[in-house]
């Protein structure tokens, strides 16, 4: 049982929480996560750390609410408990001095990289934000970035905030800076990093990806995580999260996050009432 | 003919009595258990086909050695109460042991009756003994002896951790039990299925250490949240009890499709996230009309047996040697063959075939033959070139074994392992290469059994003991 400090909707869909865990917070490295059920009858979801504070002993998530359990955890408050809370789990980001590093956040991504982005100004980088969403409505915690950043770009789809467009305007922003960056970080939904990992390949550029598959246990005992990198098999629990964005086999990994899609989506047609699920004006903050 | 010796032959009774049982029709649609036990009526009536041997061979045959004549005389005098006190003082979780156990190879196949083929149904009577004593409904706490001041971290919460933490409260030391899961037990709860050994059982085995006084924390994961070596700092011994949790993949193409699954996964999903409750419980699971199990153990007829009453219509064992060589309890094979399970043997699979979306769809096979004995003494299975078949298929489970889980070695400095990944520790102390560790269980063994896991962890417990009282190591 880990109490819930402050669960907030910061911009739609997406939420903040952060939780008592001194045990993790004293502990936790840039790109690990933790596994976290909302109540006795929760699935276990794993997700990225996207903050800490090891003095007062707590640790902060960004999610998207997406399904049933998600739906669970947007619904507690300040003052509730999730049933678990466990981690670290997985290896920290590699951090070096690398030069120029570009990191590109997405969705939940952009809180996962505020730690990566802290220790990587710490070892001396010069770093470069790249953030993309749909509309300038969905990019948050800008204010943290510009503490930090030496630069930022904004990618939207509907154009309401810097270049109109995908990542794959990604070769244009790389283009027009004086050197192509020494090392790319992804982090964020799949498609974001499988798309960035592409347009990288060919002008030769590292790219870590921090990839987000369906985990049960989060120790390597399941097996669910598996993916395909370099054609070998790999546990993202225990192997990853983070691999290079050039091995990862992209197709296989998509199909094995959707594979219960299906059962997401049913779970909002049934017919009982739905304890679990955001009521309306609950999640407001 | 002699008459006095027809006389002392019809005084002993080879018929075994068997217990009752869900009939297969019916059972294989629910996650009840399928045996229901033996009355007290059966029960006395096994119990007195015991012959009381002046040197009870059974007794050689059981890892923690108990004292079965004695215990099942208590049960011929109807004095329960006395026999699961017996039961206790050698196994501390009888109503698993009396379930899971594979007694047809340990205490029963020493039993002097085996070789008339009416050996004393040993395990249902402790099975009997354990179950009439949750039905009373009060649990006998021994008294501890005075505290020590003594503090052992023990790392897992699967048998042979639970033994290790039973026999050292007992003791007077301070327990804290280290559970990465959010429920405690280990295989017991997230492996073998509600329909052969009842959550709620192991539960009432777990809440017992509790009582006991041992402080279990899930969601901790050593290695990860706390190393071994910080844990030292704060105790005074540290046991590992972590299993071999690390699923094996055959490496085969398709592997990573989706509808592809670890036994690990499966079960787990099933059982410790209780998915058979789904969508009342939130983990999904699917519904797969054809399911084939490759593997012979006893994690490939659980997951056999729970894809039907998952709602299968088609569940298959896949395995590439014969029946003779299926390393499964007998009784449980039996049980998986009468609810209908499809038996495939001599058949190895080489090959997963997916649809666009990345489900499976098919699996090609290949058929095998028996050959000379290879080192573990089974017949060798060998390829028969040329014979590949396929089938359709929407799901595979892949329960073909597990390695221990590297976490705790790997962070752990000093602690040596074998080329398998087990940790290295002596036979008869579990003391591992580094000071004040211990370890016990599928950790050291490999995949093992639950009786083996609890005697490595008695030892332990003895050892550690001994270190607490001297101060040697
Ligand atoms: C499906 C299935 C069916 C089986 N059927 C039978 C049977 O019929 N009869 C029989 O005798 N045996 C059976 N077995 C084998 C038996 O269950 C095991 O041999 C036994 O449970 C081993 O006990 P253990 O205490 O060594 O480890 P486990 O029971 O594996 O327990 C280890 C525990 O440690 C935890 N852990 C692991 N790493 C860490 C860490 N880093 N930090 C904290 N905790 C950690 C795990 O989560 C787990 O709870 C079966 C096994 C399976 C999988
Ligand atoms: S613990 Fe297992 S081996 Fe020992 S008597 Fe009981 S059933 Fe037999």
């Amino acid at each position: 049982m880990n109490k819930i400090i402050e669960r907030k909707m910061i911009v739609p869909n997406m939420h903040l929480l952060t939780l008592e865990a001194p045990d993790i917070a004293s502990k936790v490295k840039p790109g690990q996560f933790v596994i976290v059920r909302a109540n006795d009858e929760g699935e276990r979801i794993p997700l990225s750390v996207a903050d800490w504070d090891e003095e007062k002993g707590t640790v902060t998530i960004i999610f998207m609410e997406v399904g049933a359990s998600t739906g669970a955890l947007a619904c507690l408050a300040a003052g509730d408990s999730v049933a678990t809370c466990v981690g670290p789990l997985g290896n920290e980001t590699e951090i070096g001095n690398f030069g120029t590093v570009m990191c590109v956040g997405g969705c939940y991504g952009i809180g996962s990289l505020y730690p990566v982005v802290k220790a990587l100004k710490k070892a001396g980088n010069r770093v470069i934000m790249v953030f993309e969403a749909r509309s300038n409505y969905l990019i948050y915690w800008v204010d943290k970035y510009i503490k930090l950043a030496d630069k930022i770009f904004n990618v939207t789809r509907d154009g309401s905030l810097g270049l109109k467009g995908h990542i794959s305007c990604l070769p244009d922003i790389i283009n027009g800076l004086p050197n192509p960056p020494d090392r790319v970080i992804v982090n964020g939904c799949t498609f974001l990093m499988a798309r960035t990992s592409e347009m990288t390949r060919d002008p030769g550029i590292p790219t870590v990806v921090n990839l987000n598959p369906i985990m049960i246990d989060g120790t390597g005992m399941c097996g669910v995580c598996r993916v395909t990198i370099n054609g070998k098999m790999k546990f993202a629990c225990v192997d990853g999260p983070e691999f290079s964005g050039h091995e990862v086999d992209w197709k296989e990994f998509l199909s094995r996050r959707k594979a219960y899609l299906e059962e997401e989506v049913l779970f909002f047609r049934r017919s009982e009432p739905k304890q679990a699920v955001h009521k309306e004006g609950k999640c407001q903050t | 003919m002699n008459p006095e010796k027809t006389e002392k032959t019809s005084k002993i009774d080879l018929n075994r009595n068997d217990m009752p049982r869900q009939s297969p029709e019916i059972r294989r649609h629910n996650f009840n258990e399928v045996a229901l036990g033996y009355t007290e009526e059966i029960a006395v009536k096994e119990a007195k086909r015991c012959l009381q041997c002046k040197k009870p061979k059974c007794k050689t045959g059981c890892p923690v050695e108990i004292d079965i004549p004695d215990f099942i005389s208590c049960i011929v005098k109807g004095a329960f109460s006395s026999g699961i006190k017996k039961l206790k003082e050698k196994n501390c979780l009888p109503a698993v042991c009396g379930r899971v156990c594979p007694q047809e190879a340990q205490c029963e196949s020493q039993c002097i009756l085996a070789n008339k083929k009416g050996e004393v149904a040993i395990g249902r009577l402790e099975r009997f003994l354990a179950d009439w004593e949750a039905k009373q409904g009060k649990v006998d706490i021994p008294t501890k002896a005075k505290p020590t001041g003594k503090k052992i971290a023990i790392v897992g919460s699967g048998p042979a951790g639970v033994t290790v933490a039973g026999d050292l409260i007992l003791l007077g030391h301070e327990v804290t039990i280290f559970e990465a899961l959010h429920k405690a037990g280990g295989v017991l709860v997230y492996g073998i299925p509600e329909f052969r050994l009842p959550k709620a059982i192991v539960a009432r085995e777990v809440d017992y250490i509790r009582q006991l006084g041992a402080k279990v924390i899930t969601d901790y994961v050593v290695g990860k949240t706390r190393s071994i070596d910080e844990l030292l700092k704060e105790f005074d011994a540290v046991f590992v009890g972590t299993g071999a949790g690390l699923p094996w993949f055959m490496d085969i193409p398709g592997e990573n499709l989706n509808g592809v699954y670890s036994a690990n996964e499966y079960l787990t999903r099933m059982n410790l996230m209780r998915g058979y409750q789904f969508p009342m419980s939130s983990t999904p699971v699917k519904r797969h009309i054809r399911v084939a199990v490759v593997g012979g153990g006893n994690v490939a007829m659980d997951s056999a047996r729970t894809a039907l009453r998952m709602g299968a219509d088609e569940s298959r064992i896949i395995y590439r040697r014969s029946h003779a060589e299926l390393p499964a309890r007998l009784e449980e094979s039996e049980n998986a063959e009468e609810e209908g399970v499809i038996f495939n043997m001599l058949t190895l699979p080489v090959k997963y075939i997916g649809d666009e979306n990345g489900w499976l769809k098919e699996i090609e096979c290949l058929k095998m033959e028996l050959g000379e004995p290879d080192a573990s003494g089974r017949r060798r299975p060998i390829e028969i070139p040329n014979s590949n078949f396929r089938m359709e298929m929407d799901a595979v489970v892949c329960a073909i074994g597990n390695s221990p889980n590297p976490l705790v070695p790997s962070t752990t400095p000093g602690i040596q392992t074998t080329r398998h990944g087990t940790i290295v520790a002596d036979q008869e102390t579990g003391k591992t290469t580094k000071e004040r560790v211990w370890a016990g269980g599928d950790i050291v063994t490999g995949a093992a059994t639950v009786i083996l896991a609890m005697g490595a962890g008695r030892k332990a417990a003895r050892s550690i003991h001994e270190y607490l009282e001297t101060g040697k190591w």
